[in-house]
Parts: structure tokens; sequence; C-alpha cells
């Protein structure tokens, strides 16, 4: 189902644009009647935030549930680019112990 | 030859070694500078817990260092750290090209913005459907 929304967002042109959360919104529910989506956009390109640095460990915790995965895109609402940048900034915190691989 | 590339090095050290590591910082920086790169920041970010267990330690200090130069430093430098007991974990991080891509978005941002007056300036780039979300307590 995630495949779905990534063909969307490369057919909405380029990816970081807000317009590309713009186009999801009119086509809900694509995903074969689940409703359980949430249409928020990206509260990175709100705040139209460059760069996550894996030294933020604040704003990267609120990303991690309490297992310690990564939020997938549907739930935590982020763009493509900006949740490549989120994921790949919590693995380099991982590496370097300032975030758990995970919590039991 | 080639534009000088910016790395962030992040380093843990053994908590139990508390008086070496502004000598340890310092010898780094050193190192770094005898190459031939220069060493922009060098910040002791404090002791934290570790989110895990590294070596039987269960907190360390980490100490960021900003570095200008080339590959050979950083090699340099990740070797001796890798030598060195004191140090727990290392991790290199190459930041000039994305820097470089941030402050370009910014820009362009800003050019937009500074493009259209007659938005009586509002905030650039919200269209009606996503201020109406905005507005009903999204």
């Amino acid at each position: 189902m995630s495949t779905n929304y990534e063909d969307r967002q490369r057919g909405g042109g380029g990816g970081y644009d807000n317009d590309d959360d713009q186009d999801r919104r009119p086509m809900g529910g694509r995903g074969g009647g689940r409703r359980m989506h949430r249409r928020r956009v990206c509260r990175f390109c709100i705040d139209k935030v460059d760069l996550i640095d894996f030294k933020d460990v604040r704003l990267l915790l609120n990303y991690l549930p309490e297992r310690g995965k990564i939020l997938p895109r549907r739930i935590s609402g982020n763009c493509a680019t900006h949740q490549r940048m989120l994921a790949e900034a919590i693995k380099r915190a991982r590496n370097i112990a300032l975030l758990p691989y995970t919590t039991d | 030859m080639n534009n000088k590339r910016q790395y962030e090095v992040v380093f843990i050290v053994d908590p139990t070694a508390d008086d070496e590591v502004s000598k340890l910082s310092e010898g780094f920086a050193q190192i770094i500078t005898d190459q031939g790169g220069t060493v922009t920041k060098n910040e002791v970010m404090g002791k934290r817990q570790l989110a895990y267990e590294i070596l039987h330690h269960k907190d360390g200090t980490f100490v960021l260092l900003e570095i200008e130069g080339s590959g050979r430093e950083i090699a340099e430098l990740e070797r001796r750290m890798r030598v060195n007991d004191r140090i727990l974990r290392y991790i290199t991080v190459r930041v000039d090209e994305d820097r470089r891509r941030a402050e370009k978005l910014k820009e362009r941002r800003a050019r937009k913005v500074a493009k259209r007056p007659e938005r009586h300036g509002g905030p650039s780039r919200r269209s009606p459907a996503m201020e109406f979300a905005e507005a009903s307590g999204e």
C-alpha cells in the first residue's frame, strides 16, 4: 500500500514542494477502503526545515515510539524527502548511541 | 585543487577518563591542523547517558569536532581514534554538500517570497486548501 503513495508522489513532480501533499488530499481512501490514514501535511515542510541534524535528540525522539522503531510515513505525515532525511538522521543517532535501537 | 569539505566528527570518550577529554580533543585538533586541515569547532557536548551499553559503559562524554579538509585528514584521524582505547565510538559525517543544498533552498525560498509583493506580506506557498486545513485545527 505504501508503494501507491510513492508512485503518486513521483507523479506529482519533485519531492520538496508542499503541492505533493495537496495532490494526495482529494484522492482519499485510494488504498483499498482503509480510512485510517491521517491527512496531515509534513511538519518539516511547514517549518521549512532543510537540514535534520542527527544530534538533535529531542526532535528525533518525537518520531520514535516506545519500542524504538521509526514511525512510518503514513503515521507521521512527513513527505518523502523529509522522511528520508529523518530516517537517515535517526540511524546515525542510533549509531552513536544517542538513540536506542530497541527498547525492551 | 579541491574545495574544502566539511565534516562533523562526534566521538564518545570513556566516562572514567574525564580529565583526559580536553587533552584528547586538543590532540586530535592538532593532528588535523598538522595535516593541513582546519578545525572550525571543538565542542564538548557533555556527559550523557548512552542509549545502550557500549563496552560495558552506560554513559560517556560526547565531543564534537567540525573539520574542514580533505578525506586524508579524516582517514588519519579515524585511524588514531580506532587505536585509542579511550574512544568508545566515533562517527564522521560529511556536511558540506547538505549545507550547501540547504543554503540554496533557503535562498530560493527567500527570492520567491520577495517576488510576490501582492500577497500582502503573508507566508508564501500556502494554497487555500492548506490554509483551510490549518484553520480547522490540524
